[in-house]
């Protein structure tokens, strides 16, 4: 687990016991004297660790975990952590946020959900505390006006957009021209955000050669996906277009092969699921040359071989490949922090809030345009990239100057109906 | 009630109407959870404590109350004040249907929990395909300026919420408290106590177990409101979700089926161990998830197993507050 | 949802699957039935259990290599164990509390159970990878799912071996009084909470069977529990308590309506009939299809 929080505890006391003083000192019109670039700047960092999105929730703690150390490197900048845990529960995100602002954190990051991600958004507008979201895709939360809510993230729009054209282009570049596709989607708020965008965008995207010949939504708690591929199966499509979280992404690829499917792909326009860690573990070759199309680190980017090497060194046995997605965009949120820090020289909330709107870093890790914020507190211009699934790791095929290696459509095993 | 439970009464008021000036914004915050929870608890202690019928799946009306408010404000910009009506009315629809089929066909005991269980689960799963509400994607109301008072659409500082939420906690509880004077509160015992025996005596047990159930549901309605416009986004995932369901009852049970209090009691002592046993952790400096969850179980099951009339009535009796009778 | 001409061995397939599924399922609801159905315990803690029992058998694997069919007869003995002396110490001072008392003690005990699991194991899933498990056994234009098949046989098995117990030996005879009759038991002597102790031990023994078995055909995280918890509750109300065939027709019905719900309507929805039915089942057989009126 994460090493920084136990050896800060009496040093977070201390600078508690600092900030106050000057806070006391502010009240009686002094200039707050122990604020400024030498101290720290405290990060409250808000996850799912423990209940139903614990798994994910701890893979984004690694990129926090990792990220004073690459900072103060890059920056020069002191960033100190403050951990907590939502509990995958909207009451305790809400409670947690207000604990965290309490305690003195400067800006917010996390929180991964959607939901928990408008519960905290909220409470940091009421006390004017800038909230960097990490990770959540429902468009709403940065249609609402907030002043002080970030993210650096795509929308669901943006994530099917930038997933279709990047299929587009596998299947240019395949020389493959797949006429159907069966569309299953887990029925989740993600799942759902993404048939709606796919079934907007898709008509649209004339350059694409396949349509969709039925949709079938899936529980995304159920256990047993018998019918559903079954379903699947039946309508003889040529290849399976999929958006999926981890679990039911092993158990369909499980009853695909008992019930002897095999389409041309498994392609995702954009979900969780096919280039996790655990999908390999539990299906081994056949997690072979699944397809992910989704926003990631570029390999080639100076920045990532630097985080990779501190996420080595604090995960020996583990691999940065598996956690791109969670670990890349937890540490950008921080980094956005510690610049907008570096170049606003105070933890001011407020000064610290406008910092980060005029943000422009084109150094950086994830795929896409330099992160910059428009009037809405939405980075536009994220990149999403295709990750097929080549000897047992998630390996970028497109685009082309990111790729490390060349996608392969249709799969080997592909058995016509 | 005592003079002495009367004049802690007014102290304990009078505190909590003084809460926002002096507490944190974070102490606000866990004080009008306390006050959710305590007032939902309350709710359906209406239906346990004084009727006896163990509903199990409370967090249906919280949702299709909170829905109700948040459908008719999202679609054609009807205020809570105005909202809160339609969603009192299906949620007394609602209980009444649940009631009637329970009551006529015989279900009681476990069979009723699980009766109600199911109606929640299967509202879960049908709400996630009601794309006008939102389906699993969410419904998010538009969340105004926060700054200046809005009272008639719910728009304000948490300070609103806060005083809102203990008004409708207060109100619950004198509610409770007449109820339980009343004709219907003699009824209601005799029925909890043994139900024949009140048959016998000519006591139309039917009437007065729906009249519980309605007043619940129509009570709990009114927290899915407050509910929709504190957080001002609904799934149905998290909304009708069973763990809303224990977490409403974790009060009442541990606080005292049945007692005035209790519920109050219950939802403030368990909001604060939980935030205790996360503070304590964090100072000892232990992050294991799962921990502050395993120590949390370990407090029920200790207060299920030695105080199993909950923990209001073990102090009352303490404190002297006992009414004669 | 586009109306299709549906493929006749598409339905057949997912019928035949839908009722190994349910056979399965009906399994996980076995142990649910009989402690139900003898202590009139609700126990909420049921999916949590059949969790621990996955986690064992995973971990058996790992560590000696145990298939889990073999893993049965371990697990099963070690839960029995465990039921018995979680009836002795926890529940039996209960059997006579109202039940929401009941409800909470074994909520707080699975909060404990899911916690302490996800402490000792983390979140990431756990599975057994068998090669075998990947089949499919080919009977004319059927494919049979192996593990299911399997899985489907020990049902049939265990529910056979637990109603010969009920039905002729003494032990077992003398639990069926104890359910009937409580009272009339005791004045014939029978120590009753010995009986219940055991009966728990037995209920909890068929949990671990069927989670030894689950294992094989979902991975196993610490949040696994309550979903199963409410799903054997459905199968055991449908097809009633106390009664082994009752708990596999209940699985079955489970199965095949789920399959055939997500065939001809919306796979998403499918678990909105297993509740229409326990609603349906509650208001007019509420003693289940196969169980005695109580």
């Amino acid at each position: 687990m994460s090493t920084n929080d136990n050896s800060t505890s009496p040093r977070r006391r201390r600078v508690l016991q600092a900030a106050a003083a000057s806070a006391a000192l502010s009240g009686l019109g002094f200039p707050a004297i122990v604020r400024g670039q030498t101290g720290a700047l405290k990060v409250g960092v808000l996850l799912p660790r423990s209940g139903v999105q614990g798994f994910i929730g701890q893979s984004c703690q690694k990129g926090a975990d990792l990220a004073p150390g690459v900072i103060k490197e890059m920056l020069g900048v002191n960033v100190e952590l403050m951990n907590a845990d939502t509990e995958s529960n909207v009451d305790v995100a809400r409670t947690r946020a207000e604990r965290l602002i309490q305690e003195g954190a400067n800006v917010l990051v996390g929180p991964f959900d959607s939901g928990a991600a408008a519960a905290i958004a909220q409470v940091a507008e009421q006390r004017g505390v800038p909230f960097v979201i990490n990770i959540a895709a429902a468009p709403q939360i940065t249609e609402q006006g907030y002043r002080y809510v970030f993210r650096n993230f795509q929308t669901a729009g943006d994530i099917v957009r930038n997933g279709l054209d990047l299929i587009g282009d596998m299947f240019r570049s395949t020389n493959t021209v797949p006429r159907t596709a069966v569309f299953m989607h887990v029925n989740d708020t993600f799942g759902q955000a993404m048939a709606k965008g796919i079934a907007g965008i898709l008509p649209q995207r004339t350059q694409l050669p396949f349509r969709i010949v039925d949709t079938i939504s899936y529980d995304p708690a159920a256990k047993d996906l018998t019918v559903e591929v079954g379903k699947a199966k039946a309508t003889r499509a040529d290849f399976l277009l999929l958006v999926c979280r981890l679990n039911d992404s092993i158990i369909l690829r499980r009853e695909m092969v008992k019930q002897r499917w095999y389409p041309m792909g498994v392609v995702s326009p954009g979900s969780p699921g096919m280039y996790e860690e655990q999908f390999f573990k539990s299906l081994g070759k056949l997690s072979e040359y699944c397809v992910s199309n989704v926003p990631w680190y570029n390999p080639k980017a100076p920045l990532t071989a630097v985080v990779e090497k501190a996420f080595l060194k604090q995960n020996p046995k583990d691999r940065l490949v598996f956690h791109g997605l969670n670990v890349g965009f937890t540490f950008e949120a921080i980094l956005i922090t510690a610049d907008a820090y570096r170049r606003a020289k105070s933890t001011d909330p407020k000064v610290l809030a406008d910092a980060i709107r005029q943000t422009n870093i084109a150094s950086k890790m994830m795929l896409g345009a330099p992160i910059r914020f428009n009037a809405k507190g939405q980075v536009e211009g994220i990149g999403s990239a295709c990750i097929q699934n080549l000897n047992l790791s998630p390996t970028v095929v497109l685009p082309a100057d990111a790729a490390t290696a060349k996608p392969v459509f249709p799969a080997p095993d592909y058995k016509p109906a | 009630m005592n003079r002495r439970a009367a004049v802690l009464l007014g102290i304990l008021a009078a505190a909590l109407l003084a809460l926002p000036a002096v507490a944190s914004s974070y102490v606000l915050s866990v004080a009008t959870l306390i006050l959710f929870f305590a007032y939902a608890g309350q709710a359906w202690n209406v239906m346990m404590g004084f009727a006896g019928q163990l509903s199990l799946g409370h967090s249906l009306y919280v949702g299709v109350g909170a829905y109700a408010a948040a459908g008719l404000f999202f679609h054609f910009g009807v205020g809570p004040w105005a909202g809160v009506w339609l969603a009192i009315a299906l949620c007394v629809a609602l209980g009444a249907a649940i009631g009637l089929l329970a009551f006529r066909f015989g279900i009681s005991g476990v069979y009723f929990a699980l009766l109600t269980i199911a109606f929640a689960e299967f509202t879960r799963i049908g709400f996630d395909h009601i794309d006008w509400l939102g389906g699993p994607g969410g419904l998010f109301i538009k969340v105004a300026q926060r700054e200046h008072l809005d009272l008639a659409n719910l728009r304000g500082p948490p300070a609103m919420f806060y005083y809102l939420m203990l008004a409708l906690t207060a109100a619950a509880f004198a509610l409770c408290a007449w109820l339980l004077r009343s004709r219907a509160g003699y009824y209601w015992q005799a029925i909890r106590e043994d139900e024949p025996a009140a048959q016998a005596l000519g006591i139309n047990t039917f009437r007065w177990k729906m009249l519980a159930v309605v007043i619940s549901s129509a009570m709990t309605a009114v927290a899915g409101v407050f509910f929709a416009f504190y957080y001002n986004n609904l799934f149905p995932e998290q909304i009708f979700n069973i763990g809303r369901s224990i977490e409403i009852i974790l009060g009442p049970v541990i606080g005292g089926v049945g007692t005035l209090f209790g519920p109050i009691l219950g939802a403030a002592v368990l909001t604060i161990l939980a935030d205790a046993i996360t503070e304590l952790l964090a100072a000892a400096g232990i992050e294991i998830p799962g921990v502050k969850q395993v120590f949390y179980g370990i407090v029920l099951l200790a207060v299920v197993m030695f105080l199993p009339h909950g923990i209001w009535p073990a102090i009352a009796r303490r404190l002297g507050l006992e009414r004669r009778d | 949802m586009r109306a299709r001409r549906v493929d006749p061995v598409n339905v057949a397939n997912q019928v035949v699957a839908g009722v190994l599924t349910g056979l399965v399922y009906g399994l996980m609801a076995l142990g649910l039935s009989v402690i139900f159905g003898v202590v009139r315990v609700v126990n909420f803690a049921h999916g949590e259990m059949m969790t621990i029992a996955m986690y064992a058998t995973v971990v058996l694997f790992a560590a000696l290599g145990l298939d889990p069919f073999l893993a049965i007869v371990p697990v099963a003995l070690a839960f029995f164990a465990f039921g018995y002396a979680l009836q002795s110490a926890l529940i039996n001072p209960f059997i006579t509390r109202p039940e929401h008392s009941q409800f909470m003690l074994l909520v707080a005990v699975a909060i404990i159970m899911v916690n302490a699991l996800l402490m000792f194991f983390g979140p990431s899933a756990r599975s057994v990878q068998l090669d075998y498990l990947l089949e499919s056994i080919e009977l004319g234009p059927l494919l049979l799912d192996r593990g299911k098949l399997y899985g489907a046989i020990v049902a049939c098995v265990t529910s056979g071996l637990l109603f010969a117990f009920f039905k002729f030996t003494r032990t077992g005879t003398a639990i069926r009084a104890c359910a009937d009759n409580y009272l009339g038991a005791r004045v014939v002597g029978l120590n009753v909470k010995r009986y219940y102790a055991f009966t728990f031990g037995l209920g909890a023994a068929c949990v671990a069977v069927a989670g030894c078995v689950m294992v094989l055909l979902v991975d196993v995280t610490p949040v696994l529990g309550p979903a199963y918890t409410l799903l054997a509750f459905v199968i055991v109300i449908v097809g009633g308590l106390g009664s082994m065939g009752g708990a596999l027709l209940g699985g079955v019905l489970i199965g095949v309506s789920e399959a055939l719900a997500g065939l001809l309507i919306a796979p998403s929805a499918k678990s909105m009939f297993s509740f229409a039915l326990l609603i349906l089942v509650l208001l007019f057989r509420p003693q289940g299809l196969l169980g005695k009126r109580a």
